[in-house]
Protein backbone atom coordinates (compact mmCIF):
# COMPACT_ATOMS: atom_id res chain seq x y z
CA UNK A 1 0.00 0.00 0.00
CA UNK A 2 2.34 2.36 -0.70
CA UNK A 3 0.67 5.18 -2.22
CA UNK A 4 3.20 7.52 -2.12
CA UNK A 5 4.96 5.57 -5.12
CA UNK A 6 2.37 5.55 -7.45
CA UNK A 7 1.97 9.37 -7.97
CA UNK A 8 4.99 8.96 -10.16
CA UNK A 9 3.80 6.33 -11.95
CA UNK A 10 1.33 8.65 -14.08
CA UNK A 11 -1.04 7.57 -16.92
CA UNK A 12 1.39 5.03 -19.47
CA UNK A 13 1.25 4.24 -22.74
CA UNK A 14 -1.69 1.30 -21.77
CA UNK A 15 -3.79 4.30 -21.64
CA UNK A 16 -5.16 3.87 -18.11
CA UNK A 17 -4.25 5.92 -15.07
CA UNK A 18 -2.44 3.70 -12.48
CA UNK A 19 -5.08 0.98 -11.10
CA UNK A 20 -7.69 2.83 -13.35
CA UNK A 21 -9.13 5.04 -11.43
CA UNK A 22 -8.19 9.08 -11.69
CA UNK A 23 -6.13 10.68 -8.74
CA UNK A 24 -8.78 12.63 -7.75
CA UNK A 25 -11.46 9.30 -7.32
CA UNK A 26 -8.90 7.43 -5.31
CA UNK A 27 -8.32 10.30 -3.08
CA UNK A 28 -12.01 10.50 -2.23
CA UNK A 29 -12.19 6.96 -2.20
CA UNK A 30 -8.93 7.25 0.60
CA UNK A 31 -10.60 9.72 2.64
CA UNK A 32 -13.69 7.52 2.86
CA UNK A 33 -11.83 4.68 3.91
CA UNK A 34 -9.67 6.81 6.70
CA UNK A 35 -13.20 7.85 7.97
CA UNK A 36 -13.95 4.51 7.74
CA UNK A 37 -10.80 3.35 10.03
CA UNK A 38 -11.00 6.21 12.31
CA UNK A 39 -14.81 5.01 12.99
CA UNK A 40 -14.73 1.26 12.96
CA UNK A 41 -17.60 -0.08 11.77
CA UNK A 42 -19.29 2.81 10.77
CA UNK A 43 -20.37 3.09 7.03
CA UNK A 44 -19.15 5.57 5.31
CA UNK A 45 -20.42 7.11 2.32
CA UNK A 46 -18.77 7.62 -1.05
CA UNK A 47 -19.19 8.33 -4.42
CA UNK A 48 -18.92 5.38 -6.38
CA UNK A 49 -17.89 5.06 -9.57
CA UNK A 50 -18.89 3.42 -12.55
CA UNK A 51 -16.84 0.45 -12.87
CA UNK A 52 -16.02 -1.57 -16.11
CA UNK A 53 -17.94 -4.55 -14.87
CA UNK A 54 -21.62 -5.00 -13.59
CA UNK A 55 -22.43 -4.46 -9.74
CA UNK A 56 -22.56 -8.20 -7.90
CA UNK A 57 -19.16 -8.23 -9.46
CA UNK A 58 -17.16 -6.59 -6.56
CA UNK A 59 -17.00 -3.32 -7.90
CA UNK A 60 -17.16 -1.81 -4.42
CA UNK A 61 -14.09 -4.03 -3.68
CA UNK A 62 -12.50 -3.38 -6.64
CA UNK A 63 -12.55 0.61 -5.97
CA UNK A 64 -11.18 0.37 -2.57
CA UNK A 65 -8.43 -2.00 -3.58
CA UNK A 66 -7.36 0.63 -7.02
CA UNK A 67 -7.51 3.25 -4.13
CA UNK A 68 -5.13 1.52 -1.67
CA UNK A 69 -2.93 -0.42 -4.34
CA UNK A 70 1.10 0.79 -5.16
CA UNK A 71 3.07 -0.28 -7.58
CA UNK A 72 5.05 -2.44 -5.43
CA UNK A 73 2.08 -4.21 -4.25
CA UNK A 74 1.35 -7.97 -4.79
CA UNK A 75 -2.71 -8.81 -5.45
CA UNK A 76 -3.93 -11.71 -4.74
CA UNK A 77 -7.94 -12.66 -5.48
CA UNK A 78 -10.07 -14.81 -3.75
CA UNK A 79 -13.90 -15.77 -4.58
CA UNK A 80 -15.80 -18.40 -2.57
CA UNK A 81 -11.75 -19.41 -1.14
CA UNK A 82 -10.78 -19.44 -4.71
CA UNK A 83 -8.16 -17.88 -7.09
CA UNK A 84 -9.22 -19.26 -9.97
CA UNK A 85 -13.24 -18.39 -10.72
CA UNK A 86 -13.84 -16.58 -13.42
CA UNK A 87 -14.64 -13.18 -10.89
CA UNK A 88 -11.42 -13.77 -9.05
CA UNK A 89 -9.50 -13.81 -12.08
CA UNK A 90 -11.12 -11.08 -14.32
CA UNK A 91 -10.38 -9.20 -10.88
CA UNK A 92 -6.63 -10.18 -11.11
CA UNK A 93 -6.49 -9.36 -15.04
CA UNK A 94 -7.86 -6.28 -14.21
CA UNK A 95 -5.57 -4.85 -12.47
CA UNK A 96 -2.61 -6.62 -13.41
CA UNK A 97 -3.29 -4.78 -16.96
CA UNK A 98 -4.50 -1.34 -15.34
CA UNK A 99 -1.65 -1.14 -12.83
CA UNK A 100 0.89 -3.30 -13.58
CA UNK A 101 1.40 -4.76 -10.20
CA UNK A 102 2.10 -8.33 -9.58
CA UNK A 103 -0.51 -10.91 -8.68
CA UNK A 104 0.03 -14.15 -6.91
CA UNK A 105 -2.46 -16.95 -5.45
CA UNK A 106 0.08 -17.43 -2.28
CA UNK A 107 -1.97 -16.01 0.69
CA UNK A 108 1.68 -15.44 2.50
CA UNK A 109 3.00 -13.27 -0.62
CA UNK A 110 0.65 -11.15 -1.40
CA UNK A 111 0.30 -7.49 0.13
CA UNK A 112 -3.20 -6.87 -0.94
CA UNK A 113 -5.86 -9.45 -0.78
CA UNK A 114 -9.60 -8.83 -2.44
CA UNK A 115 -12.04 -11.21 -1.42
CA UNK A 116 -15.79 -12.51 -1.90
CA UNK A 117 -16.84 -14.82 0.70
CA UNK A 118 -13.80 -16.26 2.60
CA UNK A 119 -11.17 -15.19 4.92
CA UNK A 120 -8.00 -17.13 3.98
CA UNK A 121 -7.45 -19.84 7.05
CA UNK A 122 -3.85 -18.92 7.20
CA UNK A 123 -3.46 -15.90 9.70
CA UNK A 124 -3.07 -12.54 8.13
CA UNK A 125 -0.12 -9.61 8.72
CA UNK A 126 0.38 -6.26 9.71
CA UNK A 127 1.73 -5.70 6.46
CA UNK A 128 -1.84 -7.58 4.75
CA UNK A 129 -4.46 -5.50 3.67
CA UNK A 130 -8.11 -7.79 3.32
CA UNK A 131 -10.32 -5.91 0.92
CA UNK A 132 -13.56 -7.18 1.04
CA UNK A 133 -16.40 -7.41 -1.78
CA UNK A 134 -20.04 -6.21 0.04
CA UNK A 135 -23.30 -6.71 -1.75
CA UNK A 136 -25.47 -5.28 0.91
CA UNK A 137 -23.91 -3.13 3.84
CA UNK A 138 -26.67 -1.91 5.97
CA UNK A 139 -27.64 -5.27 8.40
CA UNK A 140 -30.51 -3.53 9.30
CA UNK A 141 -31.97 -3.10 6.37
CA UNK A 142 -34.16 -6.71 6.18
CA UNK A 143 -36.31 -5.28 8.45
CA UNK A 144 -36.35 -1.59 8.54
CA UNK A 145 -36.08 -0.28 4.91
CA UNK A 146 -35.93 3.15 6.14
CA UNK A 147 -32.27 4.22 5.18
CA UNK A 148 -33.15 7.78 7.59
CA UNK A 149 -34.01 5.46 10.22
CA UNK A 150 -31.41 2.82 10.19
CA UNK A 151 -29.00 5.82 10.22
CA UNK A 152 -30.79 7.07 13.09
CA UNK A 153 -30.43 3.65 14.69
CA UNK A 154 -26.72 3.73 14.27
CA UNK A 155 -26.25 7.18 15.93
CA UNK A 156 -28.29 6.02 18.78
CA UNK A 157 -26.83 2.24 18.54
CA UNK A 158 -30.32 1.47 18.98
CA UNK A 159 -29.65 -2.82 17.68
CA UNK A 160 -32.19 -4.11 19.41
CA UNK A 161 -33.91 -5.01 16.22
CA UNK A 162 -30.55 -7.22 15.10
CA UNK A 163 -31.83 -9.50 18.26
CA UNK A 164 -35.23 -10.17 16.82
CA UNK A 165 -33.84 -11.07 13.46
CA UNK A 166 -31.87 -13.68 15.46
CA UNK A 167 -35.30 -14.52 17.82
CA UNK A 168 -37.16 -15.55 14.59
CA UNK A 169 -34.23 -17.75 13.51
CA UNK A 170 -34.40 -19.43 16.79
CA UNK A 171 -38.12 -19.76 16.65
CA UNK A 172 -38.10 -20.71 13.21
CA UNK A 173 -35.52 -23.76 13.70
CA UNK A 174 -34.64 -23.98 17.28
CA UNK A 175 -31.19 -22.73 16.76
CA UNK A 176 -29.61 -19.32 15.08
CA UNK A 177 -29.48 -20.80 11.66
CA UNK A 178 -27.71 -17.74 9.42
CA UNK A 179 -24.84 -18.83 7.89
CA UNK A 180 -23.79 -15.94 5.97
CA UNK A 181 -23.53 -12.35 6.55
CA UNK A 182 -23.72 -13.25 10.08
CA UNK A 183 -24.08 -9.68 12.20
CA UNK A 184 -21.33 -8.58 14.78
CA UNK A 185 -20.91 -5.89 16.94
CA UNK A 186 -16.96 -3.71 16.19
CA UNK A 187 -15.14 -2.04 19.25
CA UNK A 188 -18.48 -2.45 21.13
CA UNK A 189 -20.33 0.24 18.85
CA UNK A 190 -21.38 -0.52 15.46
CA UNK A 191 -23.20 -3.23 14.28
CA UNK A 192 -21.61 -3.99 11.38
CA UNK A 193 -22.58 -7.19 8.11
CA UNK A 194 -18.95 -8.50 7.42
CA UNK A 195 -20.47 -9.02 3.82
CA UNK A 196 -21.29 -12.67 2.45
CA UNK A 197 -18.76 -14.71 4.41
CA UNK A 198 -19.77 -17.61 6.16
CA UNK A 199 -19.66 -16.93 9.89
CA UNK A 200 -16.91 -19.62 10.30
CA UNK A 201 -14.85 -17.12 9.55
CA UNK A 202 -16.21 -14.08 12.14
CA UNK A 203 -13.65 -15.18 14.86
CA UNK A 204 -11.01 -14.51 12.00
CA UNK A 205 -12.09 -10.71 12.09
CA UNK A 206 -11.74 -10.41 15.58
CA UNK A 207 -8.54 -9.02 16.28
CA UNK A 208 -6.74 -9.39 13.22
CA UNK A 209 -3.61 -8.17 12.38
CA UNK A 210 -4.15 -7.01 8.97
CA UNK A 211 -6.33 -4.26 8.02
CA UNK A 212 -9.64 -5.09 6.67
CA UNK A 213 -11.87 -2.79 4.23
CA UNK A 214 -15.30 -3.19 3.10
CA UNK A 215 -16.42 -1.93 0.08
CA UNK A 216 -19.94 -1.65 -1.53
CA UNK A 217 -19.99 -0.53 -4.84
CA UNK A 218 -23.97 -0.96 -5.83
CA UNK A 219 -25.04 0.63 -2.22
CA UNK A 220 -21.91 3.30 -2.18
CA UNK A 221 -20.57 2.84 1.02
CA UNK A 222 -17.12 1.67 2.93
CA UNK A 223 -16.60 0.76 6.03
CA UNK A 224 -13.10 -0.85 7.91
CA UNK A 225 -11.57 -2.79 10.76
CA UNK A 226 -7.94 -1.64 11.97
CA UNK A 227 -5.93 -3.77 12.97
CA UNK A 228 -6.61 -5.33 15.98
CA UNK A 229 -10.19 -4.42 16.31
CA UNK A 230 -12.64 -6.36 18.82
CA UNK A 231 -15.29 -8.17 16.88
CA UNK A 232 -18.05 -9.83 18.46
CA UNK A 233 -20.32 -11.96 16.75
CA UNK A 234 -24.52 -11.29 18.18
CA UNK A 235 -26.27 -13.71 20.19
CA UNK A 236 -28.31 -14.96 23.01
CA UNK A 237 -26.89 -15.86 26.71
CA UNK A 238 -28.74 -19.19 25.91
CA UNK A 239 -28.09 -19.67 22.00
CA UNK A 240 -24.41 -18.99 22.49
CA UNK A 241 -22.64 -18.05 19.04
CA UNK A 242 -21.07 -20.95 17.22
CA UNK A 243 -19.34 -22.15 13.77
CA UNK A 244 -19.80 -24.60 11.18
CA UNK A 245 -18.49 -27.86 12.59
CA UNK A 246 -17.02 -30.47 9.68
CA UNK A 247 -17.15 -33.76 10.94
CA UNK A 248 -14.32 -34.43 8.57
CA UNK A 249 -10.81 -33.37 7.28
CA UNK A 250 -10.49 -32.07 4.01
CA UNK A 251 -10.09 -34.82 1.41
CA UNK A 252 -6.57 -33.91 0.07
CA UNK A 253 -4.99 -32.04 2.20
CA UNK A 254 -5.83 -34.00 5.70
CA UNK A 255 -6.82 -30.33 7.22
CA UNK A 256 -9.07 -30.14 10.19
CA UNK A 257 -10.84 -27.49 11.16
CA UNK A 258 -11.16 -25.15 8.51
CA UNK A 259 -13.81 -24.63 6.30
CA UNK A 260 -14.96 -27.07 3.47
CA UNK A 261 -16.63 -27.23 0.20
CA UNK A 262 -18.40 -30.46 -0.85
CA UNK A 263 -17.12 -30.96 -4.59
CA UNK A 264 -19.16 -33.67 -6.45
CA UNK A 265 -16.98 -36.22 -8.31
CA UNK A 266 -18.87 -38.05 -10.82
CA UNK A 267 -22.77 -38.74 -11.25
CA UNK A 268 -22.87 -41.61 -9.50
CA UNK A 269 -23.39 -39.98 -6.16
CA UNK A 270 -19.26 -40.06 -5.50
CA UNK A 271 -18.59 -36.98 -3.64
CA UNK A 272 -16.03 -35.76 -1.21
CA UNK A 273 -15.35 -32.35 1.28
CA UNK A 274 -11.67 -30.17 0.42
CA UNK A 275 -10.71 -27.25 1.68
CA UNK A 276 -12.03 -23.85 0.07
CA UNK A 277 -8.92 -22.54 0.71
CA UNK A 278 -7.46 -23.55 -2.54
CA UNK A 279 -4.50 -21.80 -1.99
CA UNK A 280 -4.20 -22.98 1.74
CA UNK A 281 -4.63 -26.40 0.51
CA UNK A 282 -2.23 -26.53 -2.61
CA UNK A 283 0.16 -25.29 0.33
CA UNK A 284 -0.08 -28.17 2.59
CA UNK A 285 -0.24 -30.76 0.09
CA UNK A 286 3.06 -29.61 -1.41
CA UNK A 287 4.62 -30.09 2.43
CA UNK A 288 3.42 -33.80 2.44
CA UNK A 289 0.02 -33.60 3.81
CA UNK A 290 -1.90 -36.01 2.26
CA UNK A 291 -5.76 -36.41 3.10
CA UNK A 292 -7.72 -39.65 2.57
CA UNK A 293 -9.41 -39.30 -0.82
CA UNK A 294 -6.26 -37.38 -2.37
CA UNK A 295 -5.37 -40.82 -4.33
CA UNK A 296 -9.17 -41.06 -5.62
CA UNK A 297 -8.66 -40.76 -9.44
CA UNK A 298 -11.55 -38.94 -9.54
CA UNK A 299 -9.99 -36.57 -6.98
CA UNK A 300 -6.92 -35.87 -9.49
CA UNK A 301 -8.77 -33.07 -11.56
CA UNK A 302 -9.23 -31.34 -8.47
CA UNK A 303 -5.17 -31.12 -7.53
CA UNK A 304 -4.29 -29.98 -10.84
CA UNK A 305 -2.58 -26.78 -11.31
CA UNK A 306 -5.01 -24.85 -11.41
CA UNK A 307 -8.65 -26.02 -10.40
CA UNK A 308 -11.48 -26.83 -12.52
CA UNK A 309 -13.94 -24.90 -10.50
CA UNK A 310 -17.20 -24.32 -12.30
CA UNK A 311 -18.80 -21.55 -10.20
CA UNK A 312 -19.63 -18.45 -11.38
CA UNK A 313 -20.50 -14.96 -9.80
CA UNK A 314 -23.43 -14.63 -7.86
CA UNK B 1 -25.11 5.95 58.39
CA UNK B 2 -26.08 9.88 57.90
CA UNK B 3 -24.20 9.92 54.56
CA UNK B 4 -26.55 7.06 53.54
CA UNK B 5 -30.09 8.13 55.10
CA UNK B 6 -29.50 11.00 52.76
CA UNK B 7 -30.29 9.47 49.29
CA UNK B 8 -32.73 7.44 51.34
CA UNK B 9 -34.51 10.65 52.62
CA UNK B 10 -34.60 12.67 49.15
CA UNK B 11 -36.31 9.23 47.12
CA UNK B 12 -38.75 8.92 49.93
CA UNK B 13 -39.96 12.27 49.30
CA UNK B 14 -39.72 12.66 45.73
CA UNK B 15 -42.12 9.07 45.80
CA UNK B 16 -44.37 11.21 47.86
CA UNK B 17 -44.15 14.23 45.78
CA UNK B 18 -45.14 12.52 42.20
CA UNK B 19 -48.28 10.64 43.95
CA UNK B 20 -49.60 13.76 43.94
CA UNK B 21 -48.63 15.82 41.54
CA UNK B 22 -49.19 15.42 37.72
CA UNK B 23 -47.70 13.18 35.19
CA UNK B 24 -48.23 15.26 32.48
CA UNK B 25 -48.25 18.94 32.57
CA UNK B 26 -49.91 20.40 28.71
CA UNK B 27 -49.53 24.09 28.58
CA UNK B 28 -50.62 26.01 25.36
CA UNK B 29 -49.54 23.46 22.80
CA UNK B 30 -50.68 24.71 19.19
CA UNK B 31 -50.05 23.04 16.11
CA UNK B 32 -50.49 24.73 13.01
CA UNK B 33 -50.00 23.37 8.84
CA UNK B 34 -48.95 26.51 7.34
CA UNK B 35 -51.89 28.75 7.91
CA UNK B 36 -54.28 26.16 9.15
CA UNK B 37 -54.94 25.06 12.88
CA UNK B 38 -54.42 21.85 14.08
CA UNK B 39 -54.99 22.64 17.31
CA UNK B 40 -54.59 25.73 19.32
CA UNK B 41 -53.92 26.92 23.08
CA UNK B 42 -54.20 23.54 24.41
CA UNK B 43 -53.32 23.16 28.69
CA UNK B 44 -54.21 20.20 30.98
CA UNK B 45 -52.62 18.09 33.62
CA UNK B 46 -52.69 14.42 33.37
CA UNK B 47 -52.35 12.32 36.72
CA UNK B 48 -51.12 9.24 37.54
CA UNK B 49 -53.31 6.18 36.96
CA UNK B 50 -55.76 8.49 34.91
CA UNK B 51 -57.15 7.58 31.67
CA UNK B 52 -58.53 10.91 29.94
CA UNK B 53 -60.58 10.98 26.38
CA UNK B 54 -60.37 13.22 23.84
CA UNK B 55 -63.64 13.28 21.88
CA UNK B 56 -65.06 15.68 19.30
CA UNK B 57 -66.55 15.59 15.91
CA UNK B 58 -63.81 15.03 12.36
CA UNK B 59 -61.09 17.45 11.90
CA UNK B 60 -61.33 18.51 15.51
CA UNK B 61 -57.87 18.53 15.94
CA UNK B 62 -57.75 15.41 18.45
CA UNK B 63 -54.87 13.11 16.45
CA UNK B 64 -52.68 16.37 16.27
CA UNK B 65 -53.31 16.85 20.04
CA UNK B 66 -51.98 13.27 20.27
CA UNK B 67 -49.27 13.43 18.34
CA UNK B 68 -47.53 16.55 19.88
CA UNK B 69 -48.09 15.08 23.12
CA UNK B 70 -46.42 12.07 22.62
CA UNK B 71 -43.38 13.74 20.52
CA UNK B 72 -44.22 12.38 17.14
CA UNK B 73 -45.31 15.92 15.88
CA UNK B 74 -43.24 18.86 16.86
CA UNK B 75 -46.14 21.85 18.61
CA UNK B 76 -45.77 25.25 16.87
CA UNK B 77 -46.06 26.48 20.48
CA UNK B 78 -46.38 25.76 23.49
CA UNK B 79 -44.94 23.11 26.11
CA UNK B 80 -45.20 19.53 27.51
CA UNK B 81 -43.82 18.27 30.67
CA UNK B 82 -43.44 14.56 31.39
CA UNK B 83 -42.25 13.34 35.08
CA UNK B 84 -39.57 10.60 34.42
CA UNK B 85 -39.03 7.39 36.46
CA UNK B 86 -36.65 9.57 38.52
CA UNK B 87 -39.34 11.54 39.62
CA UNK B 88 -38.05 14.75 37.45
CA UNK B 89 -40.14 16.64 35.54
CA UNK B 90 -38.56 17.28 32.12
CA UNK B 91 -39.62 19.71 29.11
CA UNK B 92 -40.58 16.53 26.21
CA UNK B 93 -39.21 18.58 23.70
CA UNK B 94 -35.77 19.53 25.14
CA UNK B 95 -34.77 15.88 25.60
CA UNK B 96 -31.86 14.35 23.46
CA UNK B 97 -33.35 12.24 20.69
CA UNK B 98 -31.60 8.97 22.70
CA UNK B 99 -33.76 9.87 25.55
CA UNK B 100 -36.94 10.76 24.15
CA UNK B 101 -36.88 7.79 22.01
CA UNK B 102 -35.94 5.45 24.84
CA UNK B 103 -39.03 6.75 26.53
CA UNK B 104 -41.49 6.07 23.78
CA UNK B 105 -40.42 2.29 23.71
CA UNK B 106 -40.27 1.87 27.59
CA UNK B 107 -42.07 4.04 29.35
CA UNK B 108 -44.53 5.19 26.78
CA UNK B 109 -46.93 2.91 24.37
CA UNK B 110 -48.45 4.29 21.31
CA UNK B 111 -51.43 2.31 19.76
CA UNK B 112 -52.46 3.15 16.91
CA UNK B 113 -55.78 2.45 15.04
CA UNK B 114 -54.24 0.45 12.03
CA UNK B 115 -52.41 -2.87 13.67
CA UNK B 116 -50.55 -2.83 10.85
CA UNK B 117 -48.63 0.51 12.10
CA UNK B 118 -47.82 0.19 15.18
CA UNK B 119 -46.48 -4.24 14.47
CA UNK B 120 -44.00 -5.27 12.24
CA UNK B 121 -46.14 -7.43 9.91
CA UNK B 122 -43.34 -9.50 8.86
CA UNK B 123 -41.96 -11.26 12.15
CA UNK B 124 -43.61 -13.78 14.67
CA UNK B 125 -45.90 -12.60 17.57
CA UNK B 126 -43.64 -13.86 20.10
CA UNK B 127 -41.16 -10.98 18.24
CA UNK B 128 -43.54 -8.52 18.11
CA UNK B 129 -43.98 -8.92 21.95
CA UNK B 130 -39.88 -9.61 22.24
CA UNK B 131 -38.88 -6.45 20.26
CA UNK B 132 -39.37 -3.74 23.16
CA UNK B 133 -37.29 -6.39 25.90
CA UNK B 134 -34.72 -7.21 23.02
CA UNK B 135 -34.11 -3.36 22.70
CA UNK B 136 -33.67 -2.24 26.36
CA UNK B 137 -30.92 -5.55 26.35
CA UNK B 138 -32.41 -8.57 27.38
CA UNK B 139 -30.46 -11.54 25.95
CA UNK B 140 -32.01 -14.63 27.08
CA UNK B 141 -33.93 -16.15 24.28
CA UNK B 142 -35.58 -18.52 26.90
CA UNK B 143 -36.79 -15.55 29.14
CA UNK B 144 -38.07 -13.41 25.81
CA UNK B 145 -40.02 -15.93 24.75
CA UNK B 146 -41.82 -16.78 28.05
CA UNK B 147 -42.76 -13.21 28.53
CA UNK B 148 -44.06 -13.13 25.18
CA UNK B 149 -46.52 -15.95 25.76
CA UNK B 150 -47.77 -14.53 29.19
CA UNK B 151 -48.05 -11.44 27.20
CA UNK B 152 -49.88 -13.39 24.28
CA UNK B 153 -52.11 -14.99 27.15
CA UNK B 154 -53.31 -12.03 29.17
CA UNK B 155 -54.56 -10.34 25.66
CA UNK B 156 -56.17 -13.89 25.27
CA UNK B 157 -54.15 -14.88 22.10
CA UNK B 158 -53.31 -18.72 22.50
CA UNK B 159 -49.77 -19.39 23.11
CA UNK B 160 -49.52 -21.66 20.30
CA UNK B 161 -49.82 -19.04 17.69
CA UNK B 162 -46.66 -17.28 19.16
CA UNK B 163 -44.62 -18.33 16.09
CA UNK B 164 -47.49 -16.90 13.38
CA UNK B 165 -47.12 -13.43 11.80
CA UNK B 166 -49.78 -11.18 12.17
CA UNK B 167 -50.52 -11.12 8.87
CA UNK B 168 -52.59 -14.30 9.82
CA UNK B 169 -54.57 -12.61 12.74
CA UNK B 170 -57.83 -11.49 12.20
CA UNK B 171 -58.30 -7.54 12.73
CA UNK B 172 -59.30 -8.06 16.40
CA UNK B 173 -56.35 -10.40 17.60
CA UNK B 174 -53.76 -7.86 15.58
CA UNK B 175 -55.33 -5.07 17.50
CA UNK B 176 -54.73 -7.50 20.97
CA UNK B 177 -51.02 -8.10 19.98
CA UNK B 178 -50.45 -4.40 19.50
CA UNK B 179 -51.41 -4.05 22.44
CA UNK B 180 -49.43 -6.75 24.26
CA UNK B 181 -46.53 -5.41 22.19
CA UNK B 182 -46.60 -1.69 24.32
CA UNK B 183 -46.79 -3.12 27.19
CA UNK B 184 -44.45 -5.57 28.08
CA UNK B 185 -42.25 -3.01 29.12
CA UNK B 186 -45.10 -1.86 31.89
CA UNK B 187 -45.33 1.50 30.25
CA UNK B 188 -46.48 4.46 33.06
CA UNK B 189 -48.15 6.20 29.69
CA UNK B 190 -50.09 4.85 26.82
CA UNK B 191 -51.62 6.86 24.45
CA UNK B 192 -53.85 5.40 22.00
CA UNK B 193 -55.78 6.82 18.56
CA UNK B 194 -59.15 5.29 17.71
CA UNK B 195 -58.41 2.03 19.15
CA UNK B 196 -60.87 0.07 18.03
CA UNK B 197 -62.14 1.95 15.38
CA UNK B 198 -62.51 -0.22 12.24
CA UNK B 199 -63.24 -3.08 13.91
CA UNK B 200 -66.71 -4.93 14.19
CA UNK B 201 -69.12 -4.09 17.15
CA UNK B 202 -68.56 -7.82 18.82
CA UNK B 203 -65.04 -7.17 18.58
CA UNK B 204 -64.70 -3.78 19.92
CA UNK B 205 -66.76 -4.78 23.15
CA UNK B 206 -64.21 -7.93 23.62
CA UNK B 207 -61.24 -5.46 23.14
CA UNK B 208 -62.76 -2.36 25.26
CA UNK B 209 -63.23 -5.02 28.08
CA UNK B 210 -59.88 -5.99 27.88
CA UNK B 211 -58.19 -2.64 27.96
CA UNK B 212 -60.56 -1.89 30.93
CA UNK B 213 -59.57 -5.06 32.71
CA UNK B 214 -55.39 -3.92 31.77
CA UNK B 215 -55.64 -0.46 32.60
CA UNK B 216 -57.31 -0.98 35.88
CA UNK B 217 -54.04 -4.20 36.68
CA UNK B 218 -51.40 -2.08 35.92
CA UNK B 219 -52.43 1.34 37.29
CA UNK B 220 -52.08 2.92 33.76
CA UNK B 221 -52.22 6.17 32.65
CA UNK B 222 -53.76 6.68 29.42
CA UNK B 223 -54.32 9.52 26.62
CA UNK B 224 -57.75 7.93 24.06
CA UNK B 225 -58.44 9.88 21.04
CA UNK B 226 -62.42 8.59 19.70
CA UNK B 227 -64.97 9.76 18.67
CA UNK B 228 -67.14 7.13 19.91
CA UNK B 229 -68.92 8.29 23.26
CA UNK B 230 -69.76 4.92 24.55
CA UNK B 231 -65.89 3.86 24.22
CA UNK B 232 -64.92 7.28 26.66
CA UNK B 233 -68.07 6.52 28.89
CA UNK B 234 -66.43 2.90 29.28
CA UNK B 235 -62.88 3.60 29.72
CA UNK B 236 -62.13 7.25 30.66
CA UNK B 237 -62.33 8.83 34.13
CA UNK B 238 -62.29 12.43 32.06
CA UNK B 239 -62.92 13.89 28.79
CA UNK B 240 -61.74 17.00 26.83
CA UNK B 241 -64.41 18.13 24.14
CA UNK B 242 -62.34 19.22 21.00
CA UNK B 243 -64.05 21.54 17.97
CA UNK B 244 -61.97 23.44 15.84
CA UNK B 245 -58.45 23.22 17.65
CA UNK B 246 -59.42 23.76 20.75
CA UNK B 247 -60.82 22.23 23.89
CA UNK B 248 -64.40 23.69 24.42
CA UNK B 249 -64.91 21.70 27.45
CA UNK B 250 -63.66 19.46 29.73
CA UNK B 251 -64.92 17.29 33.20
CA UNK B 252 -65.14 13.85 34.73
CA UNK B 253 -66.71 11.63 32.30
CA UNK B 254 -70.19 11.00 33.36
CA UNK B 255 -70.48 14.60 34.18
CA UNK B 256 -69.52 15.85 30.74
CA UNK B 257 -71.57 12.96 29.05
CA UNK B 258 -74.98 13.09 31.36
CA UNK B 259 -75.07 17.54 31.95
CA UNK B 260 -72.57 18.72 28.91
CA UNK B 261 -72.39 22.25 29.77
CA UNK B 262 -71.51 23.81 26.19
CA UNK B 263 -74.07 23.51 23.62
CA UNK B 264 -71.72 21.92 21.00
CA UNK B 265 -70.91 18.90 23.65
CA UNK B 266 -74.90 18.66 23.82
CA UNK B 267 -75.33 18.08 20.29
CA UNK B 268 -72.24 15.73 20.61
CA UNK B 269 -74.13 13.78 23.63
CA UNK B 270 -77.42 13.99 22.03
CA UNK B 271 -75.43 11.90 18.89
CA UNK B 272 -76.83 14.65 16.61
CA UNK B 273 -73.25 14.58 15.23
CA UNK B 274 -72.39 11.20 16.00
CA UNK B 275 -72.02 9.25 12.24
N1 LIG C 1 -50.65 16.73 7.66
C1 LIG C 1 -51.57 17.72 7.63
N2 LIG C 1 -51.40 18.76 6.79
C2 LIG C 1 -52.31 19.77 6.75
N3 LIG C 1 -53.40 19.83 7.54
C3 LIG C 1 -53.61 18.82 8.39
C4 LIG C 1 -52.71 17.71 8.48
N4 LIG C 1 -53.16 16.85 9.43
C5 LIG C 1 -54.31 17.41 9.89
N5 LIG C 1 -54.57 18.58 9.29
C6 LIG C 1 -55.70 19.46 9.57
O1 LIG C 1 -55.70 19.76 10.95
C7 LIG C 1 -57.03 19.72 11.46
C8 LIG C 1 -57.10 18.67 12.59
O2 LIG C 1 -56.90 17.38 12.02
P1 LIG C 1 -56.78 16.06 12.91
O3 LIG C 1 -56.34 14.97 12.03
O4 LIG C 1 -55.97 16.37 14.10
O5 LIG C 1 -58.30 15.85 13.33
P2 LIG C 1 -58.99 14.63 14.07
O6 LIG C 1 -59.80 15.22 15.15
O7 LIG C 1 -58.02 13.61 14.46
O8 LIG C 1 -59.96 14.08 12.94
P3 LIG C 1 -60.47 12.56 12.67
O9 LIG C 1 -61.53 12.29 13.69
O10 LIG C 1 -61.05 12.66 11.29
O11 LIG C 1 -59.31 11.65 12.78
C9 LIG C 1 -57.92 19.42 10.27
O12 LIG C 1 -58.38 20.65 9.77
C10 LIG C 1 -57.02 18.77 9.29
O13 LIG C 1 -57.44 19.00 7.97
MG1 LIG D 1 -57.73 11.49 13.93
Amino acid sequence: MSADRQMNTGPDEGHYNFAYLDEQTKRMIRRAILKGIAVPGYQVPFASREMPMPYGWGTGGVQVTAAILGADDRLKVIDQGSDDTTNAVSIRNFFEKTAGVATTTRTEDATVIQTRHRIPEAPLSEEQVLVYQVPIPEPLRFLEPRETETRKMHALAEYGLMHVKLYEDIARNGHIATTYAYPVEVNDRYVMDPSPTPKFDNPKMHEMAALQLFGAGREKRIYALPPYTKVKSLDFDDHPFEVQHFDRPCGLCGAELVYLDEVILDDKGGRMFVCSDSDFCEDRRARGHVGDMAADPAAASLTGSASTSARTPE
Amino acid sequence: MTSSALPDRAEAQAAAATADEPLLKVSGVTRYYGDRIGCTDISFDLWPGEVLAIVGESGSGKTTLLNCLSTRLAPTAGAIEYRMRDGAMRNLYQLTEAERRLLMRTDWGFVHQNPAEGLRMTVSAGANVGERLMAVGNRHYGNIRDTATSWLERVEIAADRIDDQPRAFSGGMRQRLQIARNLVTHPRLVFMDEPTGGLDVSVQARLLDMLRRLVADLGLSVIIVTHDLAVARLLSHRIVVMRHGRIIETGLTDQVLDDPREPYSQLLVSSILQA
